[in-house]
């Protein structure tokens, strides 16, 4: 049997499973907290630091931090909401977003992300970095320009797929995704439905022919910012 | 009656789409000609700061030494700056070439060897330096990497609704506070 935790968000009393993460037993309790590496199917990860509480009164990820008893977690404050908008801030400048022709528009969580936050432009200065296209698949292709390193398509190609057929190479600012094939992505055995190809969180690993098919307006975010389906409790219901 | 607050604007490394989008306020450029002048802008083709302005459109990146030029007699001249657009607030669909270098862009776009510019008639490969072009720079930068920047407007174009809510507020001394649903990038 699971033992019972208890501990607060924002004042707030939950009560998750010991070993859950706080990310997990604030999913659990319809609270939302803003995440962008972190995906339900996947095993936590942790490097984009979007999910950044107060924990205890010191910054850490909930989607890595185990949850215990008297824990008191600040989640949707200004300070913390502040943290978030500058790495998500860091996150436009680092790569080249060119939302204005993206075919993730509307649908990519990091603008969403960026939009909930009410960003309406970096303060830090584009890097403008060179990054590589790869679009030798049929079916799929990697934009790097786009890519935020959230190790997404890594984990669900290695534990979901079993293909492992990206990985990181390079360092620091030269971080970037790479697959399984000197010479380009049409020599893996990545497919159209694999589950690596439908995590990407922005438009970076993409699947071809799909563009722009969900008109303006009606996109997911749009109209709602990120995170409202779970504040409602309408991402549950579905 | 008191002299109205006078407002100017540009277009650099843009396409016009964002000056489309302060004529697409439609009726409400009746109110807004109320509530302004218009100095210097290619909306009434005035070419010269005539005197101070209280506010400055800038739309497009800053691609070569005029925009640079144009920015530092903007921020002269007007109290507050305001970035509309993509282009002007992170460089936009022009700063695609700031992985190559100027050489590359004006081959790619004039030289005949290699065969390389498609639409040019160019047998002695000339590449265009007429002093009176303006020179780019090494990369498309956005204004706020150039001149201290008041407000930004994302948007590709800004929609004219953004537009029309910021500009109102600042000229009523309102806090510009824009809705979720206006600050879009795309
Ligand atoms: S390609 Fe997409 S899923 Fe993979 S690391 Fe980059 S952003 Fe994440
Ligand atoms: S969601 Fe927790 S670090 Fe990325």
């Amino acid at each position: 049997m699971s033992e019972n935790v208890t501990l607060t968000i924002d004042g707030k009393d939950i009560t998750g499973e010991k070993g859950q993460t706080i990310m997990d037993a604030a999913l659990a309790n319809d609270i939302y907290i803003p995440h962008l590496c972190h995906h339900p199917d996947l095993a936590p990860y942790g490097s984009c630091r979007v999910c950044t509480c107060l924990v205890n009164g010191r910054p850490q990820t909930a989607c890595t931090f185990p949850i215990s008893d008297g824990m008191e977690v600040e989640n949707d404050t200004d300070t913390v909401n502040e943290m978030r908008k500058q790495i998500v801030e860091m996150l436009f400048v680092e790569g080249n977003h060119y939302c204005m022709f993206c075919e993730k528009s509307g649908n990519c969580e990091l603008q969403a992300l960026a939009y909930r936050f009410g960003v309406t432009t970096p303060r830090y200065p584009y890097q403008f970095p060179k990054r590589e296209v790869d679009a030798s698949h049929p079916n799929v292709w990697i934009d790097r320009d786009r890519c935020v390193l959230c190790a997404r398509c890594i984990r669900a190609s290695k534990d979901v797929d079993g293909k492992h057929a990206f990985d990181f190479a390079g360092r620091g600012p030269n971080r970037h995704i790479s697959v399984d094939a000197a010479d380009g992505i049409e020599h893996t055995p990545v497919d159209a439905d694999d589950k690596a190809v439908q995590v990407c969180p922005v438009g970076s690993l993409m699947l071809k022919r799909q563009g722009y098919k969900i008109p303006i307006g009606q996109r997911k975010y749009d109209h709602e910012p990120i995170g409202t389906d779970i504040e409602t409790g309408a991402s549950k219901k579905q | 009656m008191a002299e109205k607050p006078k407002v100017a604007t540009t277009s650099m490394a843009g396409c016009f789409g964002c000056h489309m989008s302060i004529l697409d306020i439609d009726e409400r450029i009746l109110k807004l000609i109320d509530l302004v002048d218009f100095d210097k802008s290619p909306i009434d083709d005035i070419k010269e700061f005539t005197g101070r302005c209280a506010v400055g459109l800038l739309e497009g990146g800053c691609c070569n030494d005029e925009n640079v030029k144009t920015l530092k007699d903007f921020r002269e001249h007007c109290d507050i700056l305001i970035a509309v657009g993509d282009c002007a607030t992170m460089g936009g669909i022009p700063a695609l070439r700031n992985n190559m270098s100027v050489k590359e862009c004006l081959d790619e776009a004039y030289s005949t060897d290699n065969r390389k510019g498609p639409a040019v008639h160019n047998p002695d490969n000339i590449i265009p330096n007429d002093p009176e072009l303006p020179l780019l720079l090494d990369k498309v930068y956005p204004v706020q990497h150039v001149v201290k920047i008041d407000y930004f407007l994302p948007g590709c174009p800004a929609p004219a609704d953004t537009i029309w809510q910021s500009l109102v507020a600042l000229l009523t001394d309102e806090p510009v506070e824009l809705p979720y649903e206006l600050i879009k990038y795309d």
